[in-house]
Order: structure tokens, then C-alpha cells, then sequence
């Protein structure tokens, strides 16, 4: 049904560090090669070797330039997937049932096999976390990959989603929101992480923690204390010679 | 938003084919025998052609049946129900006048006003979306509605509701673009605000996610023809409301006046539902620094 849950036992999301980000795109890789074999449809590419390579992915990383008002520019990766919104327009937009939000864990899900493709929900969600798979006429994104987390066949360590798992940096956590002692509670309250658009009322799951005040950065040359040597002696005598003749 | 011409024919057509069979519906011309089957089957052509070409655009359309279940929360589920039923009800009528059974005309008249809520649950597909300032006001349903009874009025042959509806659309196609021209600077979102990297400082695009556009871009974000905006305007606004309007005023009242009128007001209905979805901009476009 696409009315949504008053309430989820659980609030399953990610809090996103764009601190550490180094942008290395493996949670698009990962996340492309978990759910391109499993849980529904494939993620289709069209002209994948063509001059004009497009797919499905479920995770896309941008890359910003920040200006701050003091000091150098920042580079700012920033990975952008489904948020798992707890007022989630995709959801109630959808006019076949296939788009639902979980009561147990609150995870947005689409059921593929009442998705007759209209689009709709990828219009409704303002940050663009749908993408309607090009070869299989159906509405994909984040399934938080619900096929890993309770998997009982993976090692322990490996029941998180890919794009958790496979983060070089550990830029991503995976976890439960509505437990306020868990890790990712914690990293929200402590590096006061945000909600994305909140004035548009979706109730982003998701978190993004902001980057870490930068050093102010020496004005002054590192060689300063260098070209600061008076010379002596003969030396001394020539500098001051050649300074008149100059 | 990429303005599809699947949904702009589907908008335009079906909101006419609604408002001609208001007019028929509620008896304000009332034919009989084979003109009127062609009259009623002009209405219905357009209204059930409008719907089917929206499936066009459906990934799975066979799947379709499905969009009726999900009515409680969803403006697509409620125009599909909208649609039928209100195609439903006119029927007998329908039937009434082409075989000339006299029967009585109270499902007429519920039709009729069943005709502009059909439109209107059209409209609000679209309202509905925050995400798409320009959209997410009141002059969307406005608007439709006043396209509705403005082309139903022409095709029915009306010189007065065809002028009240003309004046109604000059005011909600202006209402629409003055408001939507500034929507979505008022909803203040930016590439810096949509990030939260305002807080750090002045955000700009590096680098592009993907190296050739994906659906999203695709969907959402379209400049290609911003271009053509200035021109479109006043055609919209000159053939879809003040020609016909002043055409049936001022011209003889002759089926040829008000054939005549429709066309060159389909051409502007057209011209404006283009403008309805090339002009919109998606806030998810902020994260490409494009809208």
C-alpha cells in the first residue's frame, strides 16, 4: 500500500561522512555489482561502449567545489542516493502499490512486479534517488540492500549494505536511527549531521556529516626563516657592493 | 522537465474531449440521431485517445489495471477512476441522444460535473509535486481547468461559455507564469542549500557524477529550447485564448467559425502544455548545478 507508516519499529539509513569522501566511486561499483545479481531486476547500461555510455546505478557520487570565506578551496565529494524518508512523496505518488515504505525497518521499497513504469515517483522525489531502468521498464533504487542485512548465509561482517562494506574510508555507516545508542545516533548528535531539503518535509532517514573545519594555512613562505640569512665576511662585503652597484 | 509528447497530447486532449462532453452531458446543446453520435463520439474519441496515449510512456503498460488499487493517496489512481467512471455515467446519455430513447438526463448532468473533477485530479498530478516549484501552486488545476471548459465550449459550438472560458484561461495562463516565474526562486533552494555545503562555503560544480547524461538528467533537466520561451508565450497565450475567444464573438456563428477556432486554440493548448513542462525545473537539478 502506498499509504505510509505512522510508525517503523526501526529507522534503517546510512549517515554519510563527506569528511572523509575521498570520492573513489568503489560505492557505485559496489553497489552497481551487488544489485546487478540478485534482488529484482538487473541494473540495465545502454550503449555501454558507445560515445554516449548510460545505466542505472542506485548510488551516484558528485563532486563540488567549496569557496569558504577564509583560506583555499575544498574539494567535496558527495555521494547521493535513496534517503529512505520517513515522508516519502515517492511512496504516496505511486498509483499501483508497487512503491511501499517498510513497517519493521522503514526501508522504501519498490515491488517490481506492480510497477508499470509511469515515472511518477522519480518526479515526486526531489533527490533524484529512482531511476526507471531503461531495458526493464521498471522503477529501481536503494533497497539499502535488504538482500544482505538479514542474509544469514553472509559472514556476520558482511550484513551491511555493499556501498558500507566495500567504503575505503569508512565514509558511509550503516544503522538504526530510532536507536539512539547506536553508532550512527552517535555520529549524528556528535558531527551534528543534517537532513538534505528539509524544508520540503520528506524526513530524510539519511544523514550527511558536514567536513571538518580546515587549519588556517600559513600565509608566510615555509622558506621565510631561509631567505632571511645576512651574510658575513667577504660574503657580506660582496652583497653590500653589488647592492650599491644594483 | 523533458516535456514528452505522449503526456503533453494526452493532457490536451483529454482535457478537450472532457470539456466537450460536460457541455454534452449537462444538455447545453442537445443533437440528435447520427450528429449526435458524431458529436458525442468526437468527445469520447479525444478523451479516451488522451488516456491511452499517457499509457504510451508507461514502461510496463500492461500492467496498467493496477493503477486503479492505490486511490486513497494517489492522484494517478484517482484520475484513473475519475476517467472511467465519469465515461461510465455519460454513456447512457450518450446513447439516449444518438438512438433517441429520451431517457432522462440526471447522469448527464452528474457526468458533466464528474468531467471537471477528472481534470482536475489531472491537474493535481502535477501540482501535488514539491519537488517542482513551478508546479506546486494553485494556478496548475486553475489552468486545466480553464483549457477544459475554453476547448469544450468551442467544440460544443458555445459563444458564451467560449468567452468566459477564454478570459478565464488569459488570467490563470498569466496567473501560471507570473507566479511560476519566480516559484522557484522563492522556495530559496540551491546547489549549496540542496548539499548543506552552504554551511562550509560557495559551492560549485567540480565534477559531474557520470560522463554522459542518465535518466534523471534525461527526465528532469531540460535546456535544450529555453530559448523558444519568449516566443512561445504570446502564441500561447494569443491561440489558445484570445483568437478563439474573439472568433466566435466577432466571426458568424457557423460550424466553420468554431471548427476553425478549436484548431488554432488546440495549437495554443499545445503551446502551453510545452511551456508546462520545458519551463518546469526540478529541484534535483541543483545537484548537477543545471536546471
Amino acid at each position: 500500500m502506498t499509504q505510509l507508516p505512522t510508525h517503523t519499529d526501526k529507522k534503517l539509513g546510512l549517515v554519510i561522512d563527506l569528511d572523509t569522501c575521498v570520492g573513489c566511486q568503489a560505492c557505485v561499483t559496489a553497489c552497481k555489482g551487488w544489485n546487478d545479481q540478485g534482488y529484482g531486476a538487473e541494473l540495465s547500461d545502454q550503449n555501454p561502449y558507445g560515445a554516449e555510455p548510460s545505466g542505472t546505478f542506485l548510488n551516484r557520487v558528485h563532486s563540488y567545489q567549496v569557496q569558504p570565506d577564509i583560506g583555499a578551496a575544498q574539494i567535496i565529494n558527495f555521494p547521493r542516493s535513496c534517503l529512505h524518508c520517513e515522508d516519502a512523496p515517492c511512496v504516496t505518488v505511486c498509483p499501483t502499490g508497487a512503491s511501499y515504505k517498510r513497517t519493521e525497518d522503514g526501508i522504501v521499497l519498490v515491488n517490481e512486479d506492480a510497477c508499470i513504469g509511469c515515472g511518477l515517483c522519480a518526479w515526486a522525489c526531489p533527490y533524484g534517488a529512482r531511476e526507471l531502468d531503461q531495458a526493464a521498464g521498471v522503477m529501481k533504487k536503494c533497497t539499502l540492500c535488504v538482500d544482505r542485512i538479514y542474509n544469514e548465509n553472509l559472514p556476520e561482517e558482511d550484513r551491511e549494505p555493499a556501498c558500507v562494506r566495500t567504503c575505503p574510508t569508512n565514509a558511509r555507516h550503516f544503522g538504526d536511527f530510532a536507536d539512539p545508542d547506536s553508532k550512527v545516533s552517535k555520529l549524528v548528535a556528535e558531527r551534528g549531521g543534517y537532513d538534505l531539503m528539509p524544508d520540503l518535509k520528506t524526513k530524510p532517514t539519511n544523514k550527511y556529516l558536514p567536513p571538518r573545519k580546515k587549519d588556517i594555512p600559513q600565509e608566510a613562505s615555509l622558506l621565510a626563516p631561509l631567505l632571511d640569512i645576512q651574510a658575513t665576511g667577504f660574503a657580506g662585503w660582496l652583497d653590500k657592493v653589488l647592492g650599491k652597484l644594483g | 522537465m523533458t516535456p514528452a509528447p505522449s503526456v503533453i497530447l494526452f493532457t490536451v486532449l483529454s482535457g478537450m474531449g472532457f470539456g466537450l462532453l460536460a457541455f454534452l452531458g449537462a444538455g447545453f446543446v442537445q443533437p440528435v440521431g447520427w450528429v449526435a453520435f458524431f458529436h458525442w463520439g468526437l468527445g469520447y474519441a479525444l478523451a479516451v485517445g488522451g488516456l491511452s496515449a499517457a499509457t504510451f510512456h508507461l514502461g510496463n503498460p500492461q500492467r496498467a489495471l493496477r493503477a486503479f488499487t492505490q486511490w486513497q493517496t494517489s492522484w494517478l489512481s484517482r484520475e484513473a477512476w475519475a476517467s472511467v467512471v465519469t465515461l461510465l455515467l455519460l454513456a447512457p446519455v450518450a446513447l439516449s441522444d444518438w438512438l433517441g430513447l429520451g431517457w432522462p438526463r440526471v447522469t448527464g448532468l452528474i457526468g458533466a460535473v464528474a468531467c471537471f473533477g477528472t481534470v482536475f485530479t489531472t491537474s493535481m498530478i502535477y501540482a501535488q509535486i514539491a519537488a517542482v516549484p513551478r508546479w506546486n501552486n494553485w494556478t496548475v488545476p486553475v489552468m486545466f481547468l480553464s483549457f477544459e471548459l475554453t476547448g469544450g465550449a468551442l467544440l460544443a459550438g458555445q459563444v458564451w461559455p467560449a468567452l468566459i472560458g477564454g478570459i478565464a484561461l488569459i488570467l490563470a495562463l498569466y496567473a501560471h507564469k507570473t507566479k511560476g516565474d519566480v516559484a522557484f526562486a522563492k522556495r530559496g533552494q540551491t546547489l549549496g542549500k540542496a548539499t548543506g555545503l552552504d554551511q562550509v562555503g560557495s559551492a560549485t560544480v567540480f565534477e559531474q557524477p557520470h560522463t554522459s547524461p542518465n535518466y534523471l538528467m534525461r527526465e528532469m533537466i531540460y535546456v535544450v529550447a529555453r530559448k523558444h520561451v519568449a516566443r512561445l508565450w504570446p502564441i500561447a497565450f494569443g491561440a489558445a485564448a484570445i483568437l478563439p475567444a474573439g472568433m466566435v464573438v466577432l466571426l458568424p456563428h457557423h460550424l466553420l467559425t468554431f471548427a476553425m477556432a478549436a484548431v488554432i486554440h488546440l495549437t495554443g493548448a499545445a503551446a502551453s502544455r510545452w511551456l508546462f513542462f520545458a519551463q518546469a525545473e526540478h529541484v534535483v537539478g541543483l545537484y548537477y548545478g543545471q536546471r
